[in-house]
């Protein structure tokens, strides 16, 4: 019992014991911070890339895609693990907008926009045409309707990716000022068409194929590579103008093609466990296909969960959250550091404590468990200081960063070029009771040499008069 | 009040210690032995090894040849938790610079040594008999008043009177003194004394350590300690 009492009294009687406590509370402040905001960014920005490629991609690096997905699709439609499934032409377009000289490269994909939507998440990311999925009766009706621009339906319409059409202002917001219903924006969008063996279709001729497409809704994905060059296209309009729809674009290329086939699983089904099913199944499939006359388009296919196939926009983004662990692993040392100064003085200006209390029989192992729980206490006081204080910044972080801008420009990333709407403030129970815990442990280890050094002193020695 | 019954036995103490490379030789082969009931007095003059001897008749230190026996046992054979409960509940300290714990007010620095030998379970049982204790302690060191206040608000002698009732708290057998009057004025001294002297007459064995001849007369007997021997 004196132990709690001495530790609770060292707490409250010793100042320098505050700067402890004010220490630990500012490396936990600091670190669950950085950690939600760090954590908030990265799992946001994995979200939306799972959004955007489903749960798995089977598909091909190459051009000139690959033939017999439509047989494909069947076989995994007939599987019970699979929720969508969405077949995906990739290619490279220049587009010109009606009335412009300017043209710009982008990417298009080729989409059926229900299955897409039943895939990914693009419906989700559609402005006028929105998948509510928070809604049961707006969820999925407008979506069908997305290629048909609402000033004639008749029209063919595209879908731009949100920074093709639209500016964004210096707080990150977009200002539509027009919509498909009140303009009529066409653009024409030129491929180069491909034969199956990735020669150009059209050489000798035209080279190139052209269509125009009327601005029916933009598509915010929240990527910035994805919004600000992708352009998506109906998919038998997309797979005519890169010479991929079989019979009738070439007598040749007798096959359709695609270049990838994007697939969601069923709520249940594991990442690993549903790619390994596919992967097994396109194996399978391959096989059957071996003698087929443009079987050799298959061997480019890979199966690869939605991680995988991101993975060299994820990487980067892991690579500095884990560059930024590391950095607050040091500030977590820097912590042990500062307790352990503080605990050596404390200490030393206690030794004649432990000489009073080993005189009246009180044991090493309590003199270490004396001091240990007042590490503990500093480590709690500290950390609860730290994370109710991280807490309230947190949740009120939008707001100050909105204040810092309006009086002083000040923003944390330029709304202007980054895809972040507002700072990720959700505060990860988890993450925070690790923070607190090894707060708490790093304030032990740092008390740890100190007390030991205590143990060790000899009572006599710290009771001498010269010693006072 | 002393019987023939020896509660404390010494034999043979040598102890040395290293300032730099010399070695000094304090104790050189210190024979003593005390009664149950005395009063003891070892006087000397400073650095003869005094309070050295007293911590090792209360295992606060360990001689480096020799032995002490306490109630016939040898403290060499004590195991660590043996000296630690000896120390606890066999022995009281008394130093000169009273070493009270400051965070504590007198109250819980008399208390402290029944509370070090409980587990938390075992002092909420004995706590209302501990506090009960170290009150009746106090009153009959004149502090009744003072229970409450923090070591520094005391004087010198009633932190030395603090000091004793700590000593006192769980009836030990024999009370170690070091200096006891040292850092007192003469007359605070004397009351310091006189509350030895006291208790001693009540049957508490008493050893006290003092470098001055005539605070040493208030004891029953007095031993002097020259060249790190001892001279009855």
């Amino acid at each position: 019992m004196y132990k709690i009492i001495l530790a609770i009294r060292y707490l409250i009687k010793r100042r320098i014991t505050y700067f402890a406590v004010l220490a630990v509370a500012l490396c936990v402040f600091i670190v669950v911070v950085v950690m939600t905001v760090l954590t908030g960014l990265v799992s946001d920005f994995k979200q939306k890339n799972h959004s955007f490629a489903g749960d798995c991609v089977v598909g091909t690096e190459s051009l000139v895609g690959f033939a017999y997905y439509e047989d494909f699709m069947e076989v995994l439609a007939k599987e019970d693990f699979v929720e969508g499934i969405s077949p995906v032409i990739k290619s490279y377009a220049l587009i010109t907008r009606k009335g412009s000289q300017q043209n710009y490269g982008v990417e298009i994909m080729g989409i059926d926009p229900v299955k897409h939507s039943q895939a990914t998440g693009f419906g989700q990311t559609l402005h006028y045409h929105r998948d509510d999925v928070s809604s049961p009766l707006r969820q999925g009706r407008d979506v069908p309707n997305v290629f048909e621009p609402v000033k004639d339906p008749n029209y063919m319409g595209c879908v731009l990716g949100i920074d093709l059409a639209l500016e964004r202002d210096e707080q990150g917001r977009y200002t539509y000022g027009f919509s498909p219903a009140d303009a009529d924006i066409a653009i024409a969008v030129t491929c180069f068409p491909l034969t199956a063996k990735g020669a150009l279709a059209k050489a000798g001729t035209s080279l190139v194929n052209t269509q125009t497409f009327y601005y029916s809704d933009t598509s915010q994905s929240g990527l910035a590579r994805v919004d600000n060059s992708i352009v998506y296209l109906p998919f038998e309009q997309a797979q005519l103008l890169c010479g991929m729809a079989g019979p009738a674009e070439s007598p040749m290329d007798s096959l359709r093609r695609a270049n990838a086939i994007h697939i969601k699983f069923k709520p249940n089904v594991k990442l690993k466990t549903g790619c390994e099913k596919v992967a097994l199944l396109w194996q399978r499939f391959k096989q059957e296909k071996s003698g087929e006359t443009q079987a050799n388009l298959l061997d480019t296919v890979t199966v690869q969960s939605w991680k995988s196939y991101r993975r060299a926009v994820i990487a980067p983004m892991e690579k500095e959250q884990t560059m930024m662990t590391a950095m607050f692993g040091l500030v977590g040392i820097t912590t042990v550091f500062i307790i352990f100064v503080v605990f050596y003085m404390i200490i030393s200006h206690k030794s004649k404590d432990i000489g009073t209390l080993k005189s009246i029989g009180v044991a090493n192992i309590n003199i270490v468990q004396l001091f240990l729980g007042f590490a503990f206490l500093v480590g709690l006081l500290g950390s609860a200081i730290g994370a109710v204080g991280g807490w309230r910044f947190l949740v009120h972080i939008n707001q100050i960063e909105d204040w810092l801008f309006e009086h002083f420009g000040f923003q944390l990333w330029d709304r202007e070029i980054y895809a972040i709407g507002d700072i990720p403030n959700h505060l990860d129970f988890k993450v925070l009771m690790v923070i607190i815990s090894s707060a708490i442990v790093a304030c032990m280890v740092g008390a740890l040499i100190p007390t030991w050094q205590a143990t060790k002193l000899n009572p006599v020695e710290t009771l001498q008069v010269s010693q006072l | 009040m002393n019987s023939d019954r020896l509660i404390l036995k010494a034999e043979g103490i040598y102890k040395s210690y290293r300032m730099g490379a010399t070695e000094v030789k304090v104790l050189k082969g210190v024979d003593l032995s005390v009664k149950q009931g005395e009063f003891v007095a070892i006087v000397g003059a400073s650095g003869s090894g005094k309070s050295t001897l007293l911590h090792i008749l209360g295992a606060l230190d360990r001689p480096d040849k020799g032995t002490v026996s306490f109630e016939g046992r040898q403290l060499s054979r004590y195991s660590s938790s043996e000296l630690n409960r000896f120390r606890n509940k066999m022995v009281g300290f008394v130093f000169q610079f009273y070493h009270l714990l400051d965070e504590l007010n007198v109250l819980e620095n008399v208390y402290l040594p029944a509370m070090a030998s409980k587990s938390t379970i075992g002092w909420l049982r004995c706590r209302r008999w501990a506090k009960s204790r170290a009150r009746q302690l106090l009153d009959q060191l004149g502090l009744g008043d003072r229970a409450k206040h923090k070591p520094y608000q005391l004087s010198g002698g009633e932190r030395q009177r603090v000091a004793i009732g700590r000593a006192l708290m769980n009836e030990p057998r024999i009370l170690l003194a070091d200096e006891p009057t040292g850092n007192l004025d003469s007359a605070t001294g004397n009351g310091i004394l006189n509350v030895l002297e006291k208790l001693n007459s009540t049957g508490q064995t008493i050893v006290m350590v003092t470098h001055d001849e005539r605070i040493a007369e208030r004891a029953e007997r007095i031993v002097t300690l020259a060249d790190g021997r001892i001279n009855d």
